[in-house]
């Protein structure tokens, strides 16, 4: 006789059974989300009613009525509706971005090949700026470069004179401002015909290289390009620029271009902040090339500048671009820090005063949260765009 | 044979070279790590020069003129004095604890010595019982801390009074009747509010974090997409516009009875913030846990949620105890800027002393950033040496 096992088929429970569970969860979540949404909208409907907030956006269109210290376009606040000041605040935001993440990556790749030097001592001050500025915070920083350094800058009549012009005292930095005359277009274009021509010719001297094995020199030929040609025109054309220089005028400067203080609070402390954290993700890209790859080009004959250029560097980029972009992110998000020393950014101007002065909170922070998400995602997509064109050709 | 004969043979001995100058000892580092070449040559100078330049200055003026003791800032707008320590000394107590009342600082002093022991507890690697203080410090603690900072409510002495009736007792009838008076968060401020927002975000961000990694990697398709576009949206914007965002529109949200105190506002934005990121550090050490060991838990049989609770986490949450200190770092500087939405957090509280009239002066000023940047570094150093400590030793047990 067998032993007569009974087995019973397993049992699949109703409510822990894998799919339905899963079910479960995801309407409990969906009841949740919905529920959470639906009453939120339903109280801030009652609630903006009673406080007499507006649920439109007709404030786009009305007057501003304030002024604004800082702006890339034409804005007063007789003229100006809420919807310019809103465009002031991104232009101002995207310059402050754009200046300060170029600045920090120069900065932080200086100080990341800095930190990896042989020389004792630069790789020791290179780290201690790192760990100095990388343990405290951004804002402090902020606002001892604003409140302690800049404000107590002398005033208008005690300037401190730069070269070339420029004057610097606690209003900011005056500086000579340009006023073009006819032909200076035509020295422009020069410019930028010299830069494409110098790619082309490049291109061209890369591709002859890797046809014959050996190039054609590019470094001569590009530089007269750029800068010869463009001299050349402009005189040619009778220096059609001439400056404006700043004069002081009663209290203050008058005439020339002025780049105020908070400006460059802001840029210099955002790009030293960030060019701190990037020196560390340059340093550990490089480290991150095996030392193998150095050892093979110094047995080539490389000397130390060619093997960094097109060794290490290509090599380490690949490891160094996807968190570079989180900095660059990081930097444009910090730029709103700019509410502490009363820089026009986007958010002290949109989500402070508009804000406080036409009441519409929700619509503003929508709008200002909106707008970091999509430079945000523009940028990341740009850098992986970046990233793709860089990486690994795996075959 | 026709082999061409190319050899060398040297005949006599070369002459010997001279010995190297240095190859060891002091001159031979000097050599070789700061005059190895004429750049480097150059740059050592230069970093001298830099040196002796910036050092005596900030020397002389940290230490040598600085105004160590005075009643007011008279001795410190004198002119070329240095430093006004005076100031912090006699501000000290209103960087700590803001407006709090002074015969309850205990409180305050309490609550601090509290968590710091706890976070040791949980922080140094050797101590046992981990789950005893995790316990103790993200569910118990929370709450000792509200009643002793923030006061007995109704609740608590009910809840004490209840305690009194079942043990006879009449010294908790007594407490229960007199409380812990309520000390409102208009006067909390200072070096106290920013580990307290701090120490909030890290208390809802490590479960909360977790809660949303495993959400991002799940299965569930909506579960997933909740998780993803929460995660993102939060990343892609400023910590500001979250604060503003809980600021304004958190009052409109919830009925009117409900609103929100004005410290709890930023604290919900502050963890909100704070969870994303902790979610972010929590995925990565998920991904890292080898395949092999999901497998084998499943091989044994383990459900989901025991595989997730007793092999894939331990081993995640251990991987990224760097991770955790580092985002925990970054938070605590992040916290100066719940200032914006008038919270008087530590650097709020100095920058608003700067412009007390008995105290105002440039290097007042300046001295009060000096110690706020003392105070930051020395926390933050701290927690990044303990975090690179934790990643060597971990790296050591994975080696073998």
């Amino acid at each position: 006789m067998t032993d007569q096992v009974h087995q019973r088929a397993p049992r699949t429970p109703l409510l822990t059974g894998e799919r339905i569970r899963s079910a479960i969860w995801q309407i409990a979540l969906l009841a949740g989300v919905v529920w959470l949404a639906w009453s939120a909208i339903e109280n801030a409907a009652r609630n903006m009613q009673a406080r007499g907030i507006p649920t439109n956006f007709d404030f786009w269109h009305r007057t501003a009525g304030f002024d604004i210290n800082a702006s890339l376009i034409p804005f007063s606040a007789a003229n100006n509706t809420y919807g310019d000041a809103f465009y002031v605040g991104l232009l101002n935001t995207l310059l402050v971005g754009a200046c300060g993440v170029v600045l920090a990556t120069i900065l932080g790749f200086l100080i990341g090949i800095a930190r990896l030097s042989s020389n004792w001592m630069v790789g020791r001050l290179a780290g201690g700026y790192v760990e100095i500025v990388r343990n405290t915070p951004l804002l402090l920083q902020l606002l001892f470069w604003y409140n302690a350094v800049l404000t107590p800058l002398p005033g208008p009549r005690q300037s401190l004179e730069l070269p070339g012009g420029v004057w610097l005292n606690n209003r900011g930095l005056f500086m000579p401002s340009p006023d073009f005359g006819a032909g200076a277009g035509w020295a422009g274009l020069a410019i930028l015909a010299g830069i494409v021509g110098s790619i082309v010719l490049n291109r061209l001297s890369n591709r002859k290289r890797l046809a014959t094995g050996k190039g054609f020199p590019v470094l001569f030929p590009a530089l007269a390009l750029i800068f010869l040609l463009p001299i050349a025109i402009f005189m040619a054309f009778g220096s059609p620029v001439t400056f404006e220089y700043p004069q002081l005028r009663g209290f203050n400067f008058a005439g020339g271009a002025r780049i105020v203080p908070e400006f460059v609070a802001l840029v210099l402390g955002l790009s030293l902040y960030t060019a701190a954290f990037i020196a560390e993700i340059v340093r550990a890209g490089i480290l991150s090339v095996s030392r193998g790859q150095t050892e093979a080009s110094s047995a080539l004959g490389m000397p130390g500048g060619l093997t960094m250029r097109l060794i290490v560097i290509p090599q380490a980029m690949r490891v160094i671009i996807p968190p570079l972009t989180n900095q660059y992110l990081n930097l444009i998000k910090n730029s709103s820090l700019a509410v502490f020393i009363g820089y026009p950014d986007l958010v002290q101007v949109f989500a402070g005063t508009v804000l406080n002065q036409t009441g519409a909170a929700v619509q503003v922070i929508a709008i200002t949260m909106a707008v970091y998400l999509v430079i945000s995602l523009l940028t990341s997509a740009f850098m992986n765009w970046f990233n793709r064109r860089i990486a690994l050709k795996e075959r | 044979m026709a082999t061409p004969r190319r050899a060398f043979v040297r005949s006599e001995f070369s002459p010997s070279l001279a010995p190297p100058l240095s190859v060891g000892g002091p001159f031979g580092w000097v050599r070789a790590n700061l005059f190895n070449s004429a750049l480097s040559s150059i740059l050592t100078l230069a970093s001298i020069a830099f040196i002796l330049w910036i050092t005596p200055g900030l020397v002389r003026w940290l230490l040598i003129d600085a105004v160590w003791s005075a009643p007011d800032g008279d001795a410190c707008r004198a002119p070329g004095s240095g430093a006004c320590w005076a100031y912090v000394r006699a501000k000290i107590t209103f960087f700590t604890y803001g407006a709090y009342p002074r015969d309850a600082l205990w409180r305050v002093d309490v609550t601090l010595a509290m968590g710091a022991a706890l976070a040791v507890w949980l922080l140094w690697p050797d101590w046992p019982r981990k789950g005893v203080a995790a316990i103790l410090f993200f569910a118990i603690y929370p709450h000792v801390a509200f009643i002793l900072l923030h006061g007995m409510g109704d609740g608590s002495r009910a809840v004490v009074n209840a305690a009194a009736g079942v043990f006879n007792s009449e010294a908790l009838r007594d407490f229960a009747r007199d409380g812990i008076p309520i000390i409102g968060t208009h006067l909390w401020g200072g070096i106290f509010v920013s580990l307290l927002v701090a120490t909030v975000g890290i208390v809802v961000s490590l479960p909360m974090g977790v809660l949303l990694a495993l959400g991002r990697q799940s299965t569930a398709p909506f579960i997933r997409f909740f998780c993803i576009v929460l995660i993102e949206v939060v990343r892609g914007v400023p910590l500001i516009t979250v604060l503003f965002m809980a600021n304004t529109m958190l009052p409109l949200f919830v009925p009117d009875a409900w609103t929100p105190d004005r410290l709890l506002r930023p604290l919900i934005g502050v963890a909100l913030f704070a969870s994303v990121y902790m979610a972010e550090v929590v995925r990565g050490g998920l991904q890292a846990v080898p395949r092999g060991q999901l497998e084998g838990a499943m091989a044994l049989g383990l459900t989901q949620s025991r595989m997730m609770r007793l092999i894939v986490l331990p081993q995640a949450l251990t991987i990224v105890i760097p991770g955790i200190v580092n985002s925990f770092i970054a938070l605590f500087k992040d916290t100066t800027l719940v200032a914006i939405v008038g919270v008087f957090d530590f650097l709020r509280a100095i920058d608003t002393q700067r412009l007390d009239p008995a105290w105002n002066g440039p290097t007042i000023s300046t001295t009060g950033y000096a110690f706020a940047a003392m105070f930051y570094f020395v926390f933050c150093f701290a927690m990044s040496r303990y975090s690179l400590m934790m990643e060597r030793r971990l790296a050591h047990g994975r080696k073998r």
